[in-house]
């Protein structure tokens, strides 16, 4: 095994688990920033200028306070949930592509942590069994309204992977590889999958929303109905977690749309630059597309209110599963002609 | 470490969880022990480099279908008390009976261990989507093609089952 690659590697992860993570504090903030100047108000200033200190402070705070367990939970998986649900959530990273190759001190580095061939399907994988740790979290509590809550994250999360997965295989369709790198290299040249494939592109956003249980979706923590959902019963950091989780996957799902629709880390006029150059412009175009989207989830929560659960279940098998069967049909035909194998 | 001492252990790890799927006294903590065997299958996959079947596995059964189970269990609120004692003479049958499944699938599986030297050419790259994809859509076509049938009756056959309850209920 080559020592550099391991350390470079490892260098690489450690460098993606603390981005992540910052981001996803500093989403609190901004979302926060954001609803206030949305409802015209003020929202944090008090810590730092601007209230920039503010993340800050809630972590300190989420650290301090007690850790409380009810009578009668499940002890063990009342641990393991929420574990879990911030596992799964900072897991989805490892995939994706940042940037294009970087030269440091003689090696070529790749901005990927790993470069699986079925990367796009290693991620659905994950969003898959992200849900136990809203389930077991949910299940172990013993609470009716933290169970209510587990039930109705996972029968959303049954119905919104189906459409999700049927449109991002119109995607595949049009790249020609489960990779994600092949997915990104597929656009270079503002051939962007968004100026293709609308429709999919609509159909996917509404799923990713349901999938990171961001409103109007947010029916497992519905406070109006639920008073917390799944986590009623969590305090301390367990419940930190949970609610950290939700924003690492609202990072990582903005990053993979933007790498599924908007060309990832491919900018307009991109080939004028070369080297290290080209690799950190490219960093800055994804993250600025990644943001860009977080704004999209955020601006969406604080403008729809929220559905009603047999609206979601309506919406989800009855609207956005036919769509994207109809989408993938057309775009297999449309493929199908051009590449010659159907003639008239 | 080598992979025939990986595989040891993680073959050792899945049927210590498969046991505990049937030992567990809670149906909610024998789904999340099977949740962990399918795991642990799929953790065999990647060492025979067979990525897709694992990231499929995972997918389909812990994903879709354990979910689902569990989904259920949590409606149906199992307690102790609720729960129907079971007569000795269904026991003592239900013994008997997955003892002779036992049985039957020892002596199906006896003859793999024969098998073990053949060599397939290119064994490397044979788990690999695109050489999957190839030889479904090409050698096994008609068995691909007549299992979807299989699928799409059994989706119709549930469809008619939900629709036939609805004029009682109304």
């Amino acid at each position: 095994m080559d020592t550099g690659l391991l350390i470079e590697k490892l260098i690489l992860a450690i460098l993606l688990f603390v981005v992540s993570l910052g981001i996803a504090a500093y989403s609190t903030y901004f979302e926060r920033k954001l609803a206030a100047w949305i409802q015209d108000r003020v929202g944090p200033d008090r810590a730092g200028p601007f209230g920039i200190l503010q993340p800050i402070a809630d972590g300190v705070k989420m650290f301090m306070k007690e850790d409380f367990t009810p009578t009668n939970a499940d002890r063990w998986l009342f641990i393991l949930g929420p574990g879990i649900a911030m596992f799964t959530a900072l897991m989805t990273s490892a995939v994706i592509p940042w940037g294009t190759d970087i030269t440091l001190f003689g090696r070529t580095i790749a901005l990927q942590v790993a470069d699986l061939n079925i990367g796009i399907l290693f991620i659905f994988g994950i969003i898959s069994i992200g849900v136990y740790g809203i389930m077991i979290g949910g299940w172990a509590s013993n609470n009716k309204y933290s169970r209510f809550g587990a039930i109705r994250a996972s029968s959303q999360m049954i119905s919104y992977e189906l459409a999700m997965g049927i449109s991002a295989i119109t995607i595949i369709m049009l790249s020609g590889g489960l990779g994600l790198n092949d997915i990104v290299k597929a656009q270079h040249g503002m051939n962007w999958n968004i100026f293709y494939q609308p429709v999919c592109f609509l159909v996917f956003f509404i799923c990713a929303l349901a999938e990171t249980n961001r409103a109007p979706f947010d029916l497992p923590e519905c406070e109006s109905e639920l008073i917390g959902g799944y986590h009623t019963e969590y305090s301390s950091m367990k419940l930190g977690l949970f609610l950290f989780a939700e924003y690492v996957a609202m990072f990582v799902s903005s990053a993979l749309i933007s790498i599924l629709f908007f060309g990832g880390y491919n900018f307009p006029g991109m080939d004028n630059f070369s080297g290290n150059t080209l690799a950190l412009l490219s960093v800055a175009a994804f993250f600025t597309k990644t943001f860009l989207m977080i704004f999209l989830f955020m601006w969406i929560r604080w403008t729809i209110p929220r559905f009603r659960f047999d609206q979601l279940m309506h919406l989800g098998w009855k609207v956005l599963i036919p769509i994207s069967i109809i989408n993938m049909l057309v775009t297999g035909i449309v493929i199908a002609f051009n590449e010659g194998w159907i003639k008239f | 470490m080598s992979v025939e001492l990986l595989s040891l252990i993680i073959g050792g790890l899945t049927i210590g969880a498969a046991l505990m799927v049937v030992i567990s006294k809670h149906p909610i903590r024998s789904v999340l022990f099977l949740v962990v065997t399918f795991f642990l299958i799929s953790s065999l996959y990647i060492l025979m480099n067979a990525q897709f079947l694992a990231i499929v596995n995972i997918i389909v059964y812990a994903g879709a279908i354990m979910v689902l189970f569990l989904f259920v269990l949590m409606l149906l609120n199992l307690n102790k008390e609720s729960e129907p004692k079971t007569p000795k003479l269904a026991l003592f049958s239900s013994v008997l009976a997955s003892g002779i499944l036992l049985l039957v699938l020892i002596a199906a599986f006896k003859d793999s261990l024969r098998l073990q030297h053949v060599r397939l050419p290119q064994q490397k790259q044979i788990g690999l989507v695109e050489n999957l994809g190839k030889l479904l859509f090409d050698e096994y076509i008609v068995a691909f093609e007549v299992s979807s049938i299989l699928f799409i009756a059994s989706m119709v056959g549930a469809i008619l089952l939900a629709k036939r309850e609805k004029p009682i209920i109304d």
